[in-house]
């Protein structure tokens, strides 16, 4: 592996359980440690955790942040509440997708207010231009990234607030589902909040690097027994497909709009202007663009990222965008962009597999929801 | 069957070679790294018998949770057997690449690329360096 990848806090413990490393967005990151499958079933029937600090890290002080980004942010920054955390998409001049991010406002320990900004490590460079490059001496907005100083933990499954809890003495439970906290946890000032990626319940912890390793054998420690293990990006892969998340670059880009993403609800364009929001209303308006569906496939074979959905006559009227097979459902799945009239429930989808025609149906998204 | 008595592709394939009637008859399989490395077994499609295949040319695909890759015949020939029951017996597979685990029998017409093969100890090597 090339040694000028970013390692985590955590690297030397995932090498030293079997995490397999790839490069991930110029990080070197464990795909799984035993199995996709097992880590993915782990998730959803106890609990398992996440190194996610190759997210970008973003902190913003000052007495202009808030309307700074709220003309970045396709939902409202100006209102939201302290401990609020929002998801939003950040948009071009042409509505196009930079990134999508969380949006968190804070304070500190001693009370000195802040807003958090997470993104996705392969958009972290472009999205810190992007805000550099609206920055403006008449405005008070610091911005820095921590993302290389802090460490990020993602405690997923129905298990996970209970152990933390257990472990920390702080209760992720009694936050409401999306907000967050600063708290003190093993003598080191963290952010902890009820957010994830796997449409389980569980908590997210952004740290000190020097006790990330602590806080993690800590919790996996206390949940062993419990069939709680460390998981790695393939069932976090997985778990958000099932969960119909849309992940960057493949959902999302630049040339898709929110409209058609089926994010609407992660746009407020009620008597508000941000960075992206004419076209944005436009798209919406004209609402002639394809959408992204769910479907499933008949058969075990996978249709994956960049397959074609056809007609009858083979000519390609839409793409896979994601696909896997589905531990917890057991079939291949897949989220897909096709015309707005064949996007309706029970829709048949021909799909071509690598040269071989497969039956899909549209199906209602998300795959999978936590009881 | 030994690994040692085996001879190995770079795409992980493994290849046994037998005599029956005087007729050159290889055994095609994916190695137990291979297998291991894409663990999460999904789907396995083999060919029917009957069908002639180039040296080199792919006659399956393998698929796991994460990716699907193609399967190659390092010999030419027809395809005499096929173990089309493994589709449905994933754990087979993966249990036993060397033994039930077997993916097709061909009457060998074409063995030249057998030279380029490795031993079982060259392609340990790769699998250290592939980690």
């Amino acid at each position: 592996m090339s040694q000028d990848l970013a390692k985590t806090a955590l690297y030397q413990w995932h090498v030293d359980h079997q995490g397999r490393m790839v490069d991930f967005a110029g990080w070197s990151m464990p795909t799984q440690y035993t199995s996709i499958v097992e880590e993915h079933n782990a998730t959803r029937q106890a609990a398992t955790l996440f190194d996610v600090s190759h997210m970008g890290r973003f902190y913003f002080t000052g007495s202009d942040v808030e309307a700074f980004l709220d003309n970045l942010a396709t939902r409202k920054v100006i209102g939201m509440k302290l401990g609020a955390i929002r998801y939003s998409l950040v948009t071009d001049e042409n509505g196009g997708i930079l990134d999508d991010v969380l949006i968190y406002r804070l304070e500190e320990l001693d009370g000195s207010p802040f807003y958090a900004m997470v993104v996705n490590a392969s958009n972290r460079e472009k999205i810190a231009a992007w805000i550099e490059s609206h920055l403006s001496d008449d405005l008070d907005v610091h911005f820095e990234d921590h993302t290389v100083v802090t460490s990020m933990i993602a405690v997923q499954g129905p298990l996970a607030n209970g152990l933390v809890t257990q472990e920390f003495g702080f209760n992720p439970d009694d936050l409401k589902y999306y907000t967050g906290t600063v708290v003190e946890i093993a003598g080191h000032r963290a952010i902890v909040s009820r957010t994830g990626y796997t449409g389980e319940d569980g908590c997210e912890i952004s740290i000190a690097n020097e006790a990330a390793t602590t806080v993690w054998e800590a919790i996996l420690a206390a949940g062993q027994e419990k069939g709680v293990m460390a998981a790695g990006l393939g069932a976090r892969d997985t778990l958000r497909l099932e969960a119909a998340m849309p992940l960057y670059g493949h959902e999302l880009s630049e040339e898709i709009t929110p409209v058609q993403a089926g994010l609407g609800f992660a746009v407020n364009l009620k008597e508000r202007q941000f960075i992206g929001s004419v076209p944005i209303a436009k798209a919406k308006e004209e609402n002639n663009a394809p959408v992204r569906v769910g479907f499933a496939l008949e058969g075990r074979r996978v249709a994956r990222q960049g397959y074609p959905i056809i007609d009858n006559e083979g000519k390609a009227i839409g793409e896979v965008t994601s696909g896997t097979f589905s531990p917890t459902l057991e079939k291949a799945i897949g989220m897909a962009y096709v015309p707005a009239e064949f996007s309706a429930e029970g829709t048949a989808l021909t799909i071509d597999l690598r040269g071989k025609r497969a039956n899909a149906t549209v199906v209602s998204l998300p795959f999978y929801s936590r009881k | 069957m030994k690994q040692e008595d085996l001879l190995f592709t770079q795409t992980h394939e493994w290849l046994h070679l037998s005599e029956e009637d005087g007729q050159k008859v290889a055994t095609v399989g994916l190695t137990d790294f291979a297998l291991k490395q894409l663990n999460d077994l999904v789907f396995v499609d083999l060919p029917e018998t009957g069908r002639t295949l180039a040296a080199g040319e792919s006659f399956g695909e393998i698929e796991s949770v994460k990716s699907v890759s193609d399967i190659y015949s390092p010999v030419g020939g027809e395809i005499v057997d096929s173990n089309t029951s493994l589709s449905e017996n994933l754990d087979r597979l993966s249990n036993d690449a060397y033994g039930d685990g077997w993916l097709i029998k061909v009457n060998v017409t074409d063995d030249s690329s057998l030279s380029e093969m490795m031993s079982f100890a060259d392609y340990q090597k790769q699998c250290e360096e592939e980690g």
